[in-house]
């Protein structure tokens, strides 16, 4: 049920979240109050090395993006899978270890199929 | 007391945030929102003493499916997104379906009940450790399943692949 738990242990957690809001904010509040206020449009123009910016700042996206992320994503939630497994190895024992082998033996095999079919080239 | 003044501050965040998220007229924004409604929601499993589900959700929602979602938007064009009229016109039909979910939700909590419990209590978990629980049983009881699981991811990554190298050769 929902409201019954309170994790206690994570308290130190709520301050650092806590603290991070705090700092940010300060930071913005110090900054409008100590920074000088004159704009011109030269200033208010997106920084661009210098140079005056010229036509649109989006360009056509790769969807090679895309399929990094997408990997990015499976290898992820493999790596989720080792997290409990690591914690309980020693418990389980063998039987565990060729269970985590023949899991991560499937996905190699995806692994080598992305690399043969070039999915980690950029050109 | 204080459990349930976590509870209400992370059900009445949730809602807003969902809100915030749909209503934005920048997907970018959407994103952004949508960033600190998957930490309440890690916190809501946090609550619930689910804390491996609470790391996961940080780990692959708000870590690697937000990023998959920031490069979807980046396909569509942004400028001519901020322009158009966000909502469609048809309002009632909206309305009589969230009314009518509503209406449903409403009755089936009105007969939750409280199950038995069951060996994984809230006093468990916190001697055991949430992870080494799940471990526990998911690398011997649910062995199938979790070998099944690197199938699916391997399904996963061919596919992607093939759908994403058809595109790049044409």
């Amino acid at each position: 049920m929902p409201g019954t738990y309170l994790p206690s242990e994570y308290l130190p957690v709520l301050i650092f979240i806590l603290v991070a809001i705090a700092f940010g904010i300060g930071a913005l509040l110090i900054g409008t109050v100590f920074r000088l206020k004159k704009q011109y449009f030269e200033k208010l123009m997106p920084y661009e090395s210098g140079i005056t910016p010229k036509g649109e700042p989006r360009y056509r996206f790769s969807i090679r993006f895309y399929i990094i992320a997408m990997l990015f994503v499976i290898f992820d939630v493999e790596a989720i899978f080792i997290y409990p497994w690591a914690v309980v190895f020693d418990k389980i024992g063998m039987y565990a270890f060729i269970e985590m082998v023949i899991f991560i033996v499937i996905l190699f095999i995806g692994y080598i199929y992305a690399w043969r079919k070039d999915a980690f080239q950029w050109d | 007391m204080l459990p349930e003044l976590f509870f209400v501050y992370f059900a009445f965040a949730i809602i807003l945030l969902s809100i915030l998220v749909v209503t934005r007229k920048n997907p970018v924004h959407s994103v952004l929102w949508m960033l600190l409604l998957f930490f309440h929601i890690a916190s809501l499993y946090l609550f619930l003493n689910a804390e491996f589900m609470a790391l996961i959700q940080m780990i692959v929602y708000a870590g690697g499916i937000l990023v998959l979602f920031l490069f979807a938007i980046l396909l569509v064009n942004i400028k001519e997104e901020i322009r158009i009229t966000r909502f469609i016109g048809a309002w009632p039909t909206g309305l009589t379906f969230a009314i009518g979910i509503f209406i449903v939700i409403f009755v089936s909590i009105k007969s939750f009940v409280l199950g038995q419990q069951g060996t994984y209590t809230i006093d468990f978990i916190k001697k055991e450790s949430h992870t080494k629980a799940l471990g526990k049983l998911l690398y011997t009881d649910f062995l199938y399943p979790f070998e099944i699981a690197s199938l699916i991811l391997l399904v996963a990554i061919i596919g992607a692949i093939i759908l994403a190298k058809r595109r790049i050769k044409s």
